[in-house]
């Protein structure tokens, strides 16, 4: 090993996403990201935590594009894909380039069915009927309780019917990299290690990177690589998620384990307190 | 008995007689008069349902209710009749229409709707007001204000009638060409707008941005692009909707008041149906014709103006999505 080689990320594997330092303005008054930083390596499942209002669904909202439908906008930073900038293009050229976003809340077309919300899905697809129909097939495979609800109206299906409807119909785009927002929300955790299972599948054999940002830290660190740790619109911490799973901070205030035994809440509050990264 | 009980009674059995027993004995007793006037209704009915289907088309992919709706119909028709008048042949002035409110739609996208994007639907809805203000005096500086006799045999409408079942009446029932022509012209552009909605890619994306304009951003569906298709198809029915009104009577600005007579026929079908529009219309206009000649009496003349809405607020209390909206989905 040469000398001068630190080993990062970079140097491991090809480098798919990256976000340099980017800066979102709301309604040009209410700053929400503070310079964030982040780095998605091909073929990754790359976690992103933190509590309600860090700023994880506007970072990934950032990189797909929809913040300016929301009177939103990157003021500063960069963010590349695949080498190229990509902070300037529509939502549609970005998924044409292969980002494409599974927004928080699931965000079905209700009055569609099942087979027509994944067929939504494949609308940028220009390979024809043939391979979007094995594309079907493929998601069906992956969630075959979808097969089976395939010409119910979406609205009418279960909370975790639609999270696995809202994922297939971004993987008709066949997309190298999802945004996977919050997928556990609202969710029983037999649902929420069901959808991660698949997620894991997804990344293994169809090779698709994730980027998720996830409030169950717990589940989220099992499943990811590597973490990035949000907290009011900074990254905080960022490490792989096996250092995190161990990093007492984590423990303390995500986990909500501690290796130090019971404590007293004087002291726990004591602790929180001075351990704060950001006044 | 007292001379005023007896009045009263009379009065209100004359009433009630009037309401409930007249009408039906009249509709036994000249049963070709019944199918005249229901004939009528008809072929007002498919006019209202034209207005309709243009609001349903921009509601049902942006849920942007279109105030100018009404206007775009007098604004197609004249351009069609104008072209007509100055020598273009028939099928290169409706091929030029299409052109226009293949431009007007672009253009409002542009100055109007991109603008807004995201903004509540309400603002949206203001803004075609003053979109149906501008698009009136903008129209009459082109087309001047007087209205326009529509040029029937050079769009090869036929203007005849058939006088048909005259064996079994006293006097035969009379068909208007016209009316045929609308019914079966409206029946096949409904067909294919159906078609088009349900069978095609841009069908499916433009069904999914009436849904989640925000999910159907975030999987590649370019709005923008949407909102000019859906804009344009609605001017492709008010081209249609105009010609076919204004060849009734004539084409003038005065028709741009049909479009409050689009609102309780959009109540009764459902804003978002399709199908609803075409079946509230004719139910709305063939309403309208019976109230008017067998009620009259006991509602009062303006029965045909007031009638529509009341059947429109009885709807909306039972079923506030309209006889066949999209049922509204809610999840507790």
């Amino acid at each position: 090993m040469q000398a001068d080689a630190t080993p990062t990320q970079a140097s491991e594997k090809n480098i798919l996403l990256s976000v340099n330092n980017i800066e979102v303005i709301y309604d040009h008054v209410i700053l929400v990201l503070k310079g964030v930083s982040l780095e998605v390596p091909d073929g990754g499942i790359i976690a992103l935590l933190g509590a309600n209002g860090a700023g994880k669904t506007t970072t990934l909202k950032a990189i797909s594009n929809l913040l300016r439908a929301e009177r939103g906008e990157v003021t500063k930073g960069t963010i590349h894909f695949e080498g190229n900038q990509v902070d300037r293009l529509t939502p549609n050229d970005l998924v044409k380039q292969g980002v494409v976003q599974v927004m928080e809340g699931r965000h079905c077309f209700e009055h569609l069915t099942i087979e027509d919300n994944l067929l939504t899905g494949a609308y940028t697809r220009k390979d024809g009927r043939t391979a979007v129909q094995n594309d079907l097939e493929m998601v069906y495979n992956y969630f075959p309780r979808l097969r089976e609800r395939r010409t119910s109206q979406a609205g009418y299906t279960s909370g975790g019917e639609q999270q696995m409807c809202a994922i297939g119909r971004a993987l008709m785009s066949r997309p190298k990299m999802i945004l996977l927002d919050e997928p556990s929300m609202g969710l029983a955790p037999q649902l929420v290690e069901e959808i991660f299972e698949i997620v894991k599948k997804l990344n293994e054999t169809e090779g698709v990177s994730f980027l998720l940002a996830e409030q169950n830290t717990n589940v989220a660190l099992r499943y990811a690589d590597y973490g990035y740790i949000l907290e009011n619109g900074r990254v905080v911490l960022d490490g792989e998620a096996a250092t995190l799973r161990d990093n007492e901070d984590v423990k303390e205030f995500y986990l909500g384990v501690s290796g130090a035994g019971r404590k007293s809440f004087r002291d726990v509050k004591h602790y929180k307190r001075r351990k704060r990264w950001l006044a | 008995m007292d001379g005023t009980a007896f009045e009263f009674f009379s009065i209100a059995s004359g009433f009630l007689g009037g309401l409930f027993v007249d009408p039906f004995i009249a509709f036994v007793d000249r049963p070709d008069k019944l199918i005249q006037i229901v004939s009528q209704g008809l072929s007002a009915g498919i006019m209202y349902s034209l207005v309709a289907l243009g609001f349903v088309v921009i509601f049902k992919a942006s849920g942007v209710f279109n105030f100018a709706q009404g206007i775009m119909v007098v604004f197609a028709g004249l351009t069609v009749v104008s072209l007509i008048e100055i020598g273009v042949p028939a099928i290169f002035a409706i091929l030029l229409a299409i052109v226009v409110m293949g431009a007007m739609a672009v253009a409002i996208e542009r100055v109007v709707l991109r603008p807004l994007v995201n903004q509540p639907g309400i603002i949206l809805f203001m803004a075609t007001i003053g979109l149906a203000f501008f698009l009136e005096g903008f129209g009459q500086t082109i087309f001047g204000a007087d209205p326009k006799p529509v040029p029937i045999d050079a769009l090869g409408i036929p203007d005849d009638k058939f006088r048909v079942l005259g064996d079994f009446f006293r006097k035969p029932v009379r068909i208007y060409q016209l009316d045929l022509t609308a019914l079966i012209a409206g029946g096949l552009m409904v067909a294919a707008i159906i078609l088009f909605l349900n069978r095609t890619k841009i069908g499916r994306a433009l069904r999914a941005v009436a849904d989640d304009n925000q999910a159907a951003l975030s999987v590649g569906i370019p709005l923008p692009f949407i909102w000019v298709v859906v804009w344009t198809l609605s001017g492709l029915v008010a081209i249609f909707a105009g010609v076919m009104w204004g060849a009734q009577s004539q084409a003038g600005f005065s028709l741009a008041v049909i479009a409050l007579k689009a609102l309780p026929v959009l109540i009764l079908g459902g804003f978002t149906s399709v199908p609803g529009a075409i079946l509230g219309g004719i139910i709305i206009g063939v309403t309208e014709k019976l109230a008017e000649f067998y009620w009259r009496g006991v509602l009062g003349d303006g029965v045909e103006q007031w009638i529509g809405y009341v059947i429109a607020l009885i709807i909306l209390l039972f079923r506030p999505q309209g006889l066949f909206g999209e049922k509204i989905i809610e999840r507790v």
